[in-house]
């Protein structure tokens, strides 16, 4: 951390009140290229709503968010995603109807500015068709290319969460919980996808499953309360006391 | 499940694009009710003109999830407009050639349509049924009110087209009418369906599904669903038209509510999001409508109401879901056996 580079995505003294509950409390956040951040915190630490305020879905109470040195406070979700960030859904937002293939051609046409064809018909461009597939392929999805997103294996669903996420190239990646909800068995794909992210990627990952922390992150940010309550590298987190008493303690409160 | 060609996936989609044998069979019945019914040549053609504005409604509502009440304000407002140029031009071209009033129409009910677009991406569905309905009676009692222009409750009376191309003049037994609006109908038609195929209808899908995942994709979720707004008006506008050219009269009633009440009935009949459910709708509900008013007319409503009910129970899609899930059943048991 001797000489910073540039970050790629900044917060100053972001902050998002909720009527009397501030759920993102001063956060003054930077996130370096290529970055392999973890985002934890005990459950109703505001973790959720922060990967919401960076990407827009929220708008914040007061202080700012930068993305590559320029202001984005009060960018759309659309125009964040068009400068390159992109962000998964905790609960899965996906196309029930409609196949994996369409999908990822939905995200890879807009990225593409291709959407706006009206005459030619879908799949006429078999350059970004190919892509997609690629894509996919590369997501263990291959098989289930062509079937009905619906139908998927919810861990499977996961992958395309990832998938579209992807399929925008995007400069930074909000991963909001990518492991939540899957099955034991189908985690480790979910693992070797985040293993294998482009290394130009800065990454933000959420996450409550700690070997998912621990196997990924290079640095790590804990969010007590809305607030950073301390940031370090995955060593440093892993050695805190401070952060042992907090997060532990509630872990076992969950389990118990 | 075994995919049918996974090395090819662009060759997958293209291949679900292309015409099918039903959908010619559907045409060419079509076509062919020419000769089978000609007694009923101008009772077809309403079929096709009312069909035409279900599959704009299907536009809307089943490809990119907005729901309207007030589609008939643009059919209409294309209908008063074409009327107007026909009345203008006495009869001659240019002014009454049907083909440049028909383009009139879809013109001024799409700036309709573009203006009024703006209104309809606030709020959510209620909001949205609310702000349509709310356009179609403002436009309506325009219309009624406005006597000068459009001759108030009388309509426009002496509305003469010239013949089309020049070379088809609309005769009494509506054989011309039969195919002119089987022909713009098509047109019309063929031009939704490249709509839906493309990556533009990929989209709009994308919007109906999830517009949080479209925004979060980076597509600009308004301005497409101004675009399809716009577009759905202008062919409500043009069937609008149609149906002032081959009627050769325009009235109130071509504005009144009950014309967008109508129209959101045959496509839920037909089933939206297939863009044949109009067309379907529009004949089975006006074969109904023929069937029930001989036996008993004064229960017609009654008998809508009870199919209506009856379909949006128990089956999904309307007529349209109804054939396909048939489709796949039989084909399940071919599997089977």
């Amino acid at each position: 951390m001797s000489e910073a580079p540039k970050p790629v995505l900044e917060t100053r003294a972001l902050r998002k009140a909720f009527g009397g509950i501030t759920a993102t409390d001063n956060v003054t956040f930077s996130l370096p290229p290529g970055a392999r951040h973890a985002l934890i915190g005990p459950n109703g630490a505001g973790k959720t709503t922060f990967v919401n305020l960076l990407s827009g879905v929220l708008p914040a109470t007061s202080g700012e968010i930068y993305l590559n040195g320029v202001n984005i406070t009060n960018w759309s979700v659309r125009d964040r995603a068009r400068a390159g960030l992109a962000r998964t859904f905790q609960i899965n937002q996906l196309y029930a109807d409609l196949s994996p293939l369409e999908t990822i051609l939905i995200a890879i046409n807009e990225r593409e500015n291709a959407a706006t064809s009206w005459f030619r018909p879908l799949g006429s461009r078999s350059d970004l068709v190919d892509e997609a597939a690629a894509l996919l392929v590369r997501l263990n999805l291959a098989d289930v290319m062509q079937a009905r997103v619906g139908s998927l294996a919810y861990g499977r669903q996961r992958l395309l969460e990832m998938a579209i996420a992807l399929a925008s190239k995007p400069q930074v990646l909000l991963l909001d919980e990518p492991a939540a909800g899957v099955p034991e068995g189908e985690r480790d794909q979910i693992l070797d996808v985040v293993a294998a992210l482009p290394a130009d990627v800065s990454l933000i990952l959420i996450e409550h499953d700690m070997d998912l922390v621990f196997r990924f992150a290079k640095t790590i940010s804990v969010l007590v309360n809305g607030a950073l309550f301390v940031e370090g590298t995955r060593d440093e987190i892993a050695r805190d006391p401070r952060v042992r008493q907090v997060y532990l303690g509630e872990e076992e409160i969950a389990h118990g | 499940m075994i995919p049918e060609s996974p090395n090819k996936p662009a060759g997958w989609l293209l291949g679900r694009t292309r015409w099918r044998w039903y959908e010619l069979a559907f045409w060419a019945a079509a076509a062919s009710s020419f000769f089978i019914f000609p007694s009923k040549l101008m009772l077809i053609s309403e079929i096709f003109i009312l069909g035409l504005l279900a599959v704009s409604i299907d536009l809307t509502l089943g490809f990119a999830g907005l729901v309207t009440l007030g589609q008939g304000a643009f059919f209409g407002v294309g209908a008063y407009a074409a009327g107007l140029m026909a009345q203008y031009g006495a009869g001659t071209a240019p002014f009454a050639d049907p083909l440049l009033g028909l383009l009139v129409a879809g013109f001024v009910a799409g700036a309709l349509g573009f203006v009024t677009s703006f209104l309809v991406l606030r709020g959510s569905d209620l909001t949205r049924l609310m702000v349509t309905l709310g356009v179609a009676l403002i436009v309506e009692e325009i219309v009624t009110q406005a006597k000068d222009i459009t001759g108030g409750s009388d309509g426009l009376q002496g509305v003469m087209s010239s013949p089309v191309l020049g070379v088809w003049s609309f005769d009494l037994y509506g054989k011309t009418a039969f195919w002119y609006a089987l022909i713009v109908t098509f047109v019309c038609f063929w031009f939704c369906r490249r709509l839906v195929n493309s990556s533009f209808g990929l989209s709009l899908l994308a919007i109906k599904g999830n517009p949080l995942r479209a925004r979060a994709i980076g597509m600009p979720v308004n301005t497409r669903l101004v675009a399809i707004y716009t577009i759905a008006a202008a062919i409500s506008g043009m069937s609008g038209g149609l149906l002032t050219q081959t009627t050769q009269f325009a009235s109130p009633d071509m504005v009144a509510f009950h014309r967008s009440a109508d129209a959101l009935l045959i496509l839920v009949f037909g089933g939206s999001g297939f863009l044949y459910g109009g067309l379907v709708g529009a004949v089975a509900f006006r074969v109904m409508q023929d069937f029930i008013g001989n036996i008993t007319p004064q229960y017609w409503l009654f008998w809508v109401g009870l199919v209506l009910v009856l379909l949006v129970l128990f089956v999904r899609g309307g007529i349209i879901g109804m054939l396909i899930a048939l489709r796949e059943r039989l084909l399940r048991k071919g599997e089977g056996s």
